[in-house]
C-alpha cells in the first residue's frame, strides 16, 4: 500500500512539471535513407517552425498519425511554413524497409534513420510515437507523446501558436 | 522504504530541474518511467502467489549537454522486479553513466554506450527496457572521420550484466566508406553505395574444466549498401570462429551468418525480399551466458513484429544455432476516387515469412549432446520453424471511419521457438477487424475484434476490445481475451483488462485492473517469458 501512495505522489510531482523536453535540439550523428551520416545541429528551416516525428514501420499509431498529418501538410506548411522531419527508430530488422515504406506512401517529409538510438535517447523518447515542435530559433517548446484519433488537430493548434510567436 | 523514498526524491528533483534546464551555456534533459503492478494468485490461469504482492520497474535518466562536452546518468530501482524479468535486476543504483566529447571529426565516450556495427551480426549494444535487454559496453568508445566519407569506430570494454559485468571483455572496430562522398565526381551521382566492414574479439579467461576452450574469439563482417531511386539493397556477411559455449553445447564449430534486404518502391507501392541463413551465431561475453545475457551481436529475424493482441500468441524468436528463412512484402494504394480505392484510397499489404531448420547432418553419434555437423550452407533443412502468410488491408470509408482487415495463416513451432516438448508444428488462423470512428473533433471509438484458430495447443481464442478518447487527453478501454476453445472446459477462461490513461505534453499515465494471459514478448526476434497474473498496473513516462 505504501508503493501505490509512494507511486501517486511520484504521478503528483511529476505532473506538476511536466512541461515536456526544452531547450536546442541535441547534436547527434543519424543517417540518411540512403545510409550517410546526417548531423541532427544541421536540421534548419530559414526561421520557421520544425516538427520532428519519432516512428517506425511496426508502429501502428505512428503510421496512422503520419497518415494523417500527410493529410493536411501542404495546408499546414503555407500557413505557418513548417517543415516536418520524421526519425525512425526502427533497427537492423526493418531498416531496409522504411525507405520503401515512405515512398510507397508517398510522404513528402525530410526523413532520417535512427538505427543506434541515439537521437532517440537524447531526446528522451521512451515510446513512439513522439512529437516534437521546434520554434524557429532552434528551441524545442513542445512535446507530446503516444498518438488518439485528433492528436493532429492538437499538433495543428500548437504549431500555430509557435508561428505567430 | 527509503530505497523508494530516494528514488521519489530523485524524481523530484528531476521534475524541479525542469524549470531551470538551460544551466549556464550547457542544457540538461531528462526522462522517467515508472512501471508497477500488484499480484494476485489465481491458479487457474496459472498466475503464481508472489510473496511481495507488488513490483516496481522505473529509471531516471539525466543528460547534461555543454558544447562538445556531454554527460549523463541513468539510475534504475526495481523494488521487487516485476514478474517476468530476471530477479538478478532486484535492487538499485546507477546502472549507466558516460562522459563524452563529440566535434565534427572525433567522438570520444568514456563510460556506458550503445553502439551497432552494421546491421549487429557481430556487434549491437542497446538497451530495450520493456524487453528487460540492457548489454551496455562500459568503458571506452572513438568514433573518428578519417577522410570525407572514411569514418572508423573503435570499442573496448565489459558488457553489464545486470549490477555488475560480464567477465569477458569486448574489443571491437569498424570502417565504413561512403564512396560517394569520398569520390569528388561521385557526389551528385544517383547511385548511392556505402561499404562496410567490422571485427570484433571477445577475450575470456579460458577457466572450463573439462573443455579446451579458445579465450579469445573474433568475428568479422563485410556489408554493402546500395541505393538507386527507388531501388535499394542492404547486405551483410559475418562470420565468427568456434566459440563453445553453453549456447552450442562446447562445439569447436564456426560460426557464419548472411542477410539481404532489397526492394523497389514508387509512388503507392512497394516490394520488398529479404532473405538470411544463420548457422551458430551466438555471440556472448561469457560462454556460461544464456537468454539475453552478455550478447554482444544481433540476429536480426525476418517475421513481421506482431502487434495485434492474437497475432503475439505465437511470436517468433530468432534462433541462432541455425536457421534459413525468406520474406517477401507487396503493399499497394488503390488510388481515391477509383472503384476500389474509394473517395479516400485503399491500402493493400500482404507479406509471407518461411523460416527452417538449416540443412545440416550430424556427424557424431546420437549418444552426445555436444553434437558436430556438416552444413549445406544457405539451404533449408526439413523441419519447418515458422511460416506465415498475412493479408491486411486498410479502408477510410469517410473523414471519421476508417478500418484495418487482417487475416494470417500460421505455421509455428512451438518445441523449437519456446523450447517446449510435445507441441510439435501448431497450425493457426488469426482474422482482425479494427475500426476507428470519430464521434466528434475530441472523441473517437477505437474497436477491435480478433479471432485465433486452431485445435492445437489451447485452442481458439477470441478477442474484444473498445477504447474511448476524451479530448485526445484522456482514454478508457476494456477488453477480453477468451480462450473458448481451450480443450479444458474448465480452462476456458475470460482474461478481462479495463485501462485508463492520461497523456499531457511528454507526460503519459496509464493505469490497468484485470487479467494476463502467460506468453512470450518479442520485439525483433529478442523475446522474454510474460507469466500470467492477476491484479493493478500503472506506468508513468515523462521527459524534460
Amino acid at each position: 500500500m505504501k508503493k501505490i501512495i509512494i507511486a501517486f505522489f511520484l504521478f503528483a510531482s511529476i505532473h506538476a512539471f511536466a512541461q515536456g523536453l526544452k531547450g536546442k535540439v541535441p547534436a547527434v550523428q543519424v543517417k540518411t535513407l540512403d545510409g550517410s551520416a546526417f548531423s541532427t545541429s544541421k536540421f534548419s528551416n530559414n526561421g520557421k517552425p520544425i516538427i520532428i516525428d519519432f516512428w517506425a514501420t511496426w508502429c501502428r499509431p505512428c503510421i496512422a498519425e503520419l497518415d494523417a498529418i500527410s493529410d493536411n501538410y501542404a495546408a499546414w506548411a503555407k500557413e505557418t511554413g513548417v517543415k516536418i522531419i520524421t526519425i525512425s527508430v526502427d533497427d537492423a530488422r526493418t531498416m531496409a524497409k522504411v525507405a520503401l515504406f515512405i515512398k510507397q506512401k508517398a510522404w513528402t517529409y525530410e526523413s532520417y534513420l535512427d538505427p543506434n538510438q541515439d537521437f532517440q535517447h537524447a531526446m528522451q523518447v521512451a515510446n513512439c510515437p513522439c512529437v516534437f515542435i521546434i520554434d524557429g530559433s532552434g528551441q524545442i517548446v513542445w512535446t507530446h507523446n503516444s498518438y488518439m484519433e485528433g492528436d493532429e488537430d492538437k499538433l495543428y493548434d500548437a504549431l500555430k501558436k509557435v508561428a505567430k510567436k | 522504504m527509503k530505497k523508494i523514498l530516494f528514488l521519489g526524491g530523485l524524481f523530484f528533483c528531476c521534475s524541479a530541474i525542469s524549470n531551470a534546464q538551460v544551466i549556464g551555456e550547457g542544457q540538461l534533459h531528462g526522462s522517467v518511467e515508472i512501471d508497477a503492478q500488484t499480484y494476485k494468485a489465481d491458479s487457474l490461469i496459472g498466475a503464481p502467489a508472489v510473496p511481495e504482492k507488488m513490483g516496481l520497474n522505473s529509471y531516471a535518466q539525466l543528460d547534461y549537454t555543454n558544447g562538445k562536452i556531454s554527460a549523463g546518468v541513468r539510475y534504475e530501482a526495481y523494488e521487487d522486479v516485476l514478474q517476468g524479468y530476471d530477479a538478478r535486476y532486484n535492487g538499485q543504483g546507477i546502472a549507466y553513466k558516460y562522459l563524452r566529447f563529440a566535434d565534427s571529426t572525433m567522438d570520444i565516450t568514456v563510460g556506458n554506450f550503445y553502439e551497432q556495427f552494421g546491421s549487429g551480426l557481430v556487434l549491437r549494444s542497446y538497451w530495450n527496457y520493456q524487453l528487460g535487454v540492457d548489454n551496455s559496453i562500459d568503458g571506452a568508445r572513438l568514433k573518428y572521420r578519417i577522410y570525407k566519407g572514411i569514418s572508423v569506430t573503435g570499442v573496448i570494454g565489459h558488457q553489464r550484466y545486470y549490477w555488475g559485468e560480464g567477465s569477458g571483455i569486448v574489443r571491437g572496430i569498424d570502417g565504413e566508406i561512403n564512396l560517394n562522398e569520398l569520390i569528388p565526381t561521385w557526389d551528385s551521382v544517383k547511385t548511392k553505395i556505402i561499404l562496410g566492414g567490422s571485427f570484433v574479439s571477445k577475450y575470456q579467461v579460458p577457466d572450463n574444466t573439462t573443455y579446451n576452450v579458445p579465450a579469445n574469439v573474433g568475428a568479422s563482417a563485410a556489408r554493402l549498401s546500395l541505393n538507386n531511386g527507388g531501388f535499394n539493397l542492404y547486405s551483410e556477411y559475418a562470420y565468427k570462429i568456434n566459440d563453445p559455449s553453453v549456447i552450442n553445447n562446447y562445439i569447436y564449430h564456426p560460426g557464419q551468418a548472411i542477410l539481404i534486404r532489397t526492394g523497389y518502391s514508387a509512388k503507392g507501392f512497394s516490394v520488398s525480399l529479404s532473405g538470411e541463413s544463420i548457422d551458430n551465431m551466438s555471440f556472448k561475453s561469457d560462454r556460461t551466458a544464456v537468454k539475453n545475457d552478455l550478447d554482444i551481436n544481433y540476429l536480426p529475424t525476418l517475421p513481421r513484429d506482431e502487434t495485434y493482441q492474437l497475432a503475439q500468441i505465437y511470436p517468433y524468436a530468432s534462433q541462432p544455432n541455425g536457421e534459413v528463412g525468406v520474406d517477401g512484402e507487396v503493399r499497394y494504394t488503390l488510388p481515391k476516387e477509383s472503384v476500389l480505392g474509394g473517395k479516400y484510397g485503399t491500402e493493400l499489404d500482404v507479406e509471407m515469412s518461411a523460416i527452417n531448420a538449416l540443412d545440416t547432418t550430424n556427424l557424431n553419434d546420437l549418444a552426445t549432446n555436444r553434437q558436430e555437423y556438416s552444413v549445406n550452407y544457405l539451404m533449408p533443412g526439413k523441419e519447418i520453424y515458422f511460416n506465415n502468410f498475412t493479408a491486411e488491408l486498410k479502408h477510410k470509408f469517410s473523414p471519421t471511419f476508417r478500418m484495418i482487415l487482417q487475416y494470417a495463416d500460421e505455421a509455428y513451432n512451438k518445441d523449437v521457438i519456446q523450447n517446449e516438448v510435445g507441441y510439435k508444428i501448431i497450425h493457426c488462423n488469426i482474422g482482425v477487424f479494427d475500426g476507428y470512428y470519430k464521434i466528434s473533433s475530441s472523441h473517437t471509438l477505437h474497436f477491435e475484434a480478433q479471432e485465433l484458430y486452431t485445435k492445437q495447443d489451447q485452442g481458439s481464442w477470441a478477442f474484444g476490445m473498445a477504447e474511448m478518447n476524451f479530448g485526445s487527453d484522456w482514454f478508457l478501454g476494456a477488453l477480453d481475451e477468451y480462450n473458448y476453445g481451450n480443450p479444458a472446459a474448465d480452462l476456458q477462461v475470460h482474461y478481462f483488462t479495463f485501462t485508463g490513461g492520461y497523456t499531457h505534453n511528454a507526460l503519459r499515465v496509464t493505469l490497468g485492473y484485470g487479467k494476463t494471459r502467460s506468453g512470450i514478448l518479442c520485439v525483433g526476434g529478442v523475446c522474454r517469458l510474460v507469466p500470467a497474473s492477476d491484479g493493478f498496473t500503472i506506468s508513468i513516462t515523462n521527459s524534460f
